[in-house]
């Protein structure tokens, strides 16, 4: 028989911890590499904001009035934030993507037959996503700026109004955790953008809510989307476009506060979708 | 050996009000192979994954190498390796990063993660696509390197679930000498198979299950006996010759005749097969007949297992 080989032992809540910080840190080195690896996932998944981009700003960008000083007027310095946050919102799906896939391959079986921290998975996955999206939010910013968007906060401003993105995202993966383990196949996984679509588009994102119809406009200003794109437009110093609902006036308290919502809500659900692969 | 490395009795498990096992019993001594065979839907993979950690179950208990799986789960865990129906190797990898993440996972060092990679590599064969990512992997490799990696640990029992689903020819005898090889170094491994041919060229015993419940428990070689004795059978080179061949056939026969003409055969049981064949051959050279074929038909364990299952269903 080839030399026994026993895991170090892991009794103590110390050694435990150790090994557990151990395992976040091998899953999140095998993430990275896949980032490194798949240099093409970031170009499909920065094709359709850019797309949008082009779509918005210069289809219809000419038309829109969101200052109310004249159609096309501002247009860049309004829609680029939103585009930042609603790139963001859709995150959520790459992140189901990839746990329903590691999932439908048995990768996660395999983690959780194996004598590690099969939190590590989700943790893992968590922080990957969280780097995948700050690399997103360069490359945007890169592709803002050549079109003349600028961000007139301070530095402190603009670096808070890109903690405001993360923020979301970080609470949106759970979500993306919770989707991927309830859907039966990576195929269902795909079609979860029927849902990000709303999610992402009724929103302050390329209108103002005051400029939608009456129902409309109160779901869009309540969507955590446009808290967020309205929090970091005041950050940026770009024209916001606010109505008088209660988000909308408190776009920085609240882009704060979604997020801890979110995750209250689905860490929970994530956490116990996870625990109960076991039944 | 000669110990008991996995032990489950009156196993229970219900999804949604559906047994899907149901009182189920299982023993695998150490250092054998145990084949679970059985139709789609019988509780194979269910049992697999009670075993391994992953499910849990209503009735009954299981202990892999001497631990409780409900109550111990960390040390079975310790202690097994898994190969699931999917090969659940990172594509985006290399065969090597593979190995060094899931040794990692083991918590082995980082070094001692390495060192075991290379190891593995060599007893797999694939030391030359090592530095390979997996995704442009033939099936055969690619489960080859799955059984690597469910091996880091030299595991006291591998759990296979059905290992070679897929493959082509090629691929199914490279997994199987990997399996083979596995237990001649001690190593319980417990399978799952549709394929009659498999279990009976790697099981030392095959526990035959359909809806959640024991059906038989049985070496291969037992398993066939179940269905009677060889048969001898010849074909017909002109279907005009049946008539004589089944006289020919009836005289050394030890029970009824059986005649196809279909596939123009004519086949019988015999008690003393090599006796049976020489006299049938002499018979036909005595009367100048050429004939398409004639040999002793073994009960294929295809044969045995459909019989097994129809019994069941009547």
């Amino acid at each position: 028989m080839t030399a026994t080989l026993a895991p170090l032992p892991d009794e103590t809540f110390i050694s435990r911890l150790k090994w557990t910080l151990h395992d976040y840190r091998a899953i999140v080195g095998q993430e990275f590499t896949h980032l490194v690896r798949q240099p093409a996932n970031f170009a499909w998944g920065l094709g359709f904001p850019i797309v949008m981009v082009l779509l918005f700003v210069y289809v219809f960008g000419s038309a829109m009035d969101v200052t109310g000083e004249g159609a096309g007027v501002d247009y860049v310095a309004y829609a680029m934030p939103g585009m930042f946050a609603m790139t963001i919102a859709f995150g959520f799906t790459s992140t189901a993507w990839a746990v329903a896939e590691a999932k439908e391959k048995g990768f996660i079986d395999r983690v959780r037959s194996m004598p590690m921290a099969s939190s590590a998975v989700v943790v893992g996955r968590n922080i990957a996503d969280t780097m995948h999206a700050a690399v997103d939010l360069v490359v945007l910013v890169l592709i803002a700026l050549a079109i003349g968007w600028r961000s007139g906060g301070t530095l402190t401003e603009t670096l808070g109004a890109f903690a405001i993105l993360l923020w979301l995202r970080f609470a949106l993966i759970w979500v993306g955790v919770w989707t991927g383990l309830l859907v039966k196949s990576v195929e269902q996984a795909g079609n979860l953008f029927a849902i990000a679509f709303p999610f992402g588009m009724v929103s302050s994102v390329f209108t103002p809510p005051e400029l939608m119809p009456g129902w409309l406009g109160v779901i869009a200003a309540w969507n955590p989307v446009s808290a967020t794109a309205t929090a970091i437009r005041d950050l940026f110093g770009n024209p916001s476009a606010v109505g008088d609902s209660w988000p909308e006036q408190h776009a920085l308290l609240a882009a704060i506060v979604w997020p801890v919502v979110i995750t209250a809500i689905f860490l929970p659900l994530a956490v116990r979708k996870f625990q109960n692969l076991g039944r | 050996m000669g110990t008991t490395t996995v032990e489950a009795s009156n196993l229970g498990k219900r999804f949604k009000g559906t047994a899907a096992l149901d009182g189920f019993d299982l023993t695998a001594e150490a250092g054998t192979v145990l084949g679970l065979l059985g139709p789609n839907g019988a509780g194979k993979t269910t049992t697999v994954r009670i075993l391994t950690t992953l499910l849990g179950f209503d009735t009954g208990r299981a202990a892999v190498a001497g631990f409780d799986v409900a109550r111990d789960a960390r040390q079975v865990r310790r202690r097994i390796g898994l190969t699931g129906q999917q090969t659940a190797v990172d594509d985006l990898l290399t065969a090597r990063q593979n190995l060094v993440l899931f040794g990692k996972l083991f918590r082995l060092t980082k070094t001692r993660a390495g060192e075991r990679a290379d190891e593995l590599l060599a007893q797999f064969g694939l030391a030359d696509a090592a530095h390979r990512q997996t995704k442009g992997f033939s099936g055969g490799m690619k489960r080859r390197l799955d059984l690597a990696a469910s091996m880091i640990l030299a595991p006291q029992v591998l759990f296979l679930d059905e290992p070679t689903t897929g493959l082509d020819p090629a691929g199914r005898r490279e997994v199987w000498d990997a399996v083979e090889g596995l237990a001649a170094d001690g190593t319980t491994v417990v399978l799952t198979t549709h394929y009659l041919d498999e279990a009976d060229r790697l099981c030392d015993r095959i526990a035959v299950i359909d809806h959640g419940r024991n059906l038989i428990d049985d070496t291969p070689a037992g398993l066939k006996r179940r269905m009677g004795a060889d048969r001898l059978e010849i074909v017909a080179a002109d279907p005009s010759d049946l008539p004589v061949l089944q006289q020919i056939v009836e005289a050394v026969a030890d029970g009824e005749t059986a005649l196809d003409e279909g596939a123009s055969s004519v086949s019988a049981p015999v008690s003393d097969p090599v006796a049976a064949l020489t006299a049938a051959a002499t018979a036909l050279q005595d009367k100048r007949l050429t004939v398409a074929d004639i040999g002793l038909r073994r009960p294929t364990l295809d044969e045995a297992f459909l019989e097994l299952i129809a019994k069941e269903d009547q």
